[in-house]
């Protein structure tokens, strides 16, 4: 599988990465040694073999219409780096919209 | 800042629009899609959370049940196949409405696929295609902090409030709409109702558009009269009411035409419904085509549900809307262009209910489509909104019927109903609008205007009846209207027969 700089450079943009262009060269035959890796998942598995995406063979699991307690405002918001009005507070955001 | 556009008329001589509604729904189940936060509107911020609407690590999602159910029957109502086995995905983007960085949505399998529903614009049934409908999860609430006003642009800053980050939603997406010509603002609105109504009978969500439970994303393009290949679309975000549905795809129609028939090209652009201006404005443009990553939800099963279930949940759907219609006209006795102007203002739900509280059918329909309609135009409101309610119409009527008031006293119980004043029983007792019903005071009146008209008392007398008009007139004005006119006639006849 053929990774190119300019697909490592993408990913990094949809991943909010900063990377030069020396670290996107560097990285693509990297990551490509792990796509390969990956792939070979593929040539074991035989065509009755369909894809999963799940470790255990299970459907359908599912939960009652039940409320539960929630965490409260104070522990929700206690891991976060800001809060204001009891609210997450983040930083501008910019180019993107609602 | 708003652009040029062209006349409506003009559009349709040379253009045929092609339309592609996407609509959301907020399930009304008691818990989020996939953990037990209650989803309660208007809770104080940030109190329906816990680790896993909150995406903290180690927290696990768990599918819940009620609202596979309310999919699936959404999707046995709009004609769908319901997919034997599907799974969630992954929707991966940076926009902190979810605080996971992705949205657990469906993409290349949804629960339902493949439906269609039919919808009726002046008489002329147009079928919608649709292509899914599938389950995900709601977005937080954002507050934009330090822009001029409230929006992103800007802000220095944005709060988060993730109340809402896990409601189920359904989207259902229809396929392009095409051939609809000038009715296509109206087949839009028509579409959109017909999913309200079908979801409120099927009981899924409350539909409520402008506390957005209900909402509609409206994709809009334009191709060249004779052609057949679909020109570049708009999307325009969040339209929140019936009325603005049509609205805003018939300004982005005006738009887009204005653009092509100057020699422009229309940009694939996200574009923002402004209710107030009535126009719409570019928002992001989407000539990097949006890449959201989408991959299998790892943290999730897949929905296999068995074809037994799905039958079963068949039996439960309501009467279908179109079979509906015509079963309550033939109930009512209303002709078809009498019926057409009930569906067209949405009027349906409130004639029935209103007949449930015991009054006649033609009645209820004389005060929702008559003063009630009127008023609703006025404000320019949905006439659900205008603040009568169905049982409200009932007393009306009720008092009515007993004589305590006539049609025109009626309108002014209305007017203090809408004033919220109370019942139609207090508001004719508190205003003083019953009709008086003593007939010692009605027969004073009724002197009183034959001494003062002695020339058409003797008309009346000499057997020319038709004069006793001008005679209730002045009797009807003494009494300030509040009298039965019949009663009036009766006694003037009495007194000159």
């Amino acid at each position: 599988m053929a990774l190119s700089v300019d697909d490592v450079a993408r990913l990094a943009r949809l991943s909010r990465i900063e990377l030069t262009d020396q670290e996107c060269a560097d990285l693509a035959p990297e990551l490509e040694v792990i796509l390969d890796s990956v792939a070979q998942v593929s040539g074991v598995a035989d065509e009755d073999v369909p894809p999963t995406s799940h470790a255990v063979p299970l459907t359908n699991v599912m939960r009652a219409d039940e409320v539960r307690p929630s965490m409260g405002v104070e522990a929700a918001l206690s891991g976060a780096p800001a809060a204001e009005q009891d609210r997450f507070r983040v930083p501008q955001i910019l180019g993107e919209d609602a | 800042m708003s652009e040029a556009v062209l006349d409506f008329d003009e559009v349709m001589a040379n253009f045929d629009p092609v339309l592609g509604l996407e609509v959301h729904v907020e399930l009304n189940t008691a818990s989020k899609m996939f953990c037990g936060c209650a989803t309660t509107f208007g809770g104080e911020a940030n109190s329906q959370t816990c680790p896993v609407c909150l995406g903290l690590p180690g927290a696990l999602p768990v599918v819940n049940a009620s609202a596979v159910e309310s999919a699936i029957r959404i999707g046995l109502a709009l004609n769908c196949s319901i997919a034997e086995h599907c799974r969630f995905a992954r929707k991966n983007y940076f926009y902190p409405d979810q605080p996971k960085n992705y949205q657990i949505s469906q993409y290349d399998e949804p629960i339902a696929f493949d439906g269609f529903a039919e919808v009726e614009v002046d008489g002329e049934v147009f079928r919608i295609e649709i292509e899914r409908a599938h389950m995900e999860e709601d977005t937080g609430k954002s507050l934009h902090i330090g822009g001029a006003t409230g929006r992103i642009h800007g802000a220095s800053h944005s709060l988060l409030d993730y109340n809402r980050a896990g409601v189920p939603l359904i989207e259902i997406v229809t396929k392009p709409i095409v051939g609809a010509g000038e009715k296509a603002p109206q087949v839009a609105r028509a579409y959109v109702a017909m999913l309200r109504d079908l979801l409120r009978a099927l009981g899924v969500s409350d539909v409520r558009m402008e506390q957005g439970s209900l909402r509609c994303d409206a994709n809009v393009s334009l191709m060249p009269k004779g052609t057949t290949s679909f020109g570049t679309r708009t999307e325009t975000k969040n339209v929140n009411s019936l009325r603005s549905v049509e609205r805003a795809i018939r300004y982005e129609m005006t738009r887009q035409a204005a653009v092509l028939t100057s020699g422009g090209t229309v940009d694939l652009q996200t574009r923002h419904w402004h209710e107030d201006t009535g126009i719409t404005t570019a928002g992001r443009n989407k000539e990097e085509a949006e890449d959201y990553r989408y991959f299998p939800e790892p943290d999730l099963v897949p929905v296999a549900p068995s074809r037994e279930w799905v039958d079963q949940l068949r039996t439960t759907l309501p009467e279908p809307p179109a079979e509906r219609r015509k079963r309550l006209q033939s109930d009512w006795g209303f002709s078809d262009a009498e019926m057409r102007d009930v569906v067209s203002v949405g009027a349906v739900e409130l004639i029935e209910q209103t007949v449930a509280e015991g009054c006649t059918a033609q009645a209820a329909r004389k005060w929702w489509m008559g003063e009630l309609v009127r008023r609703a135009n006025e404000q320019q409101i949905e006439l659900a909104e205008v603040g009568m309610s169905p049982a409200q119409v009932a007393q009306l009527q009720g008092l009515v019927d007993a004589k305590v008031v006539n049609d025109k006293l009626a309108r002014q119980v209305i007017d203090g109903v809408l004033a919220g004043e109370g019942e139609p029983q207090q508001v004719v007792e508190a205003r003083g609008l019953a009709v008086v019903s003593d007939d010692g005071a009605l027969t004073a009146a009724v002197d009183e205007a034959i001494a003062a008209n002695p020339d058409v008392a003797d008309k009346i007398r000499g057997g020319k009846v038709q004069a006793a008009g001008a005679l209730i007139g002045q009797v009807m004005k003494a009494m300030r209207g509040q009298a039965d006119a019949a009663r009036v006639r009766e006694i003037i006849l009495e007194r000159l027969g």
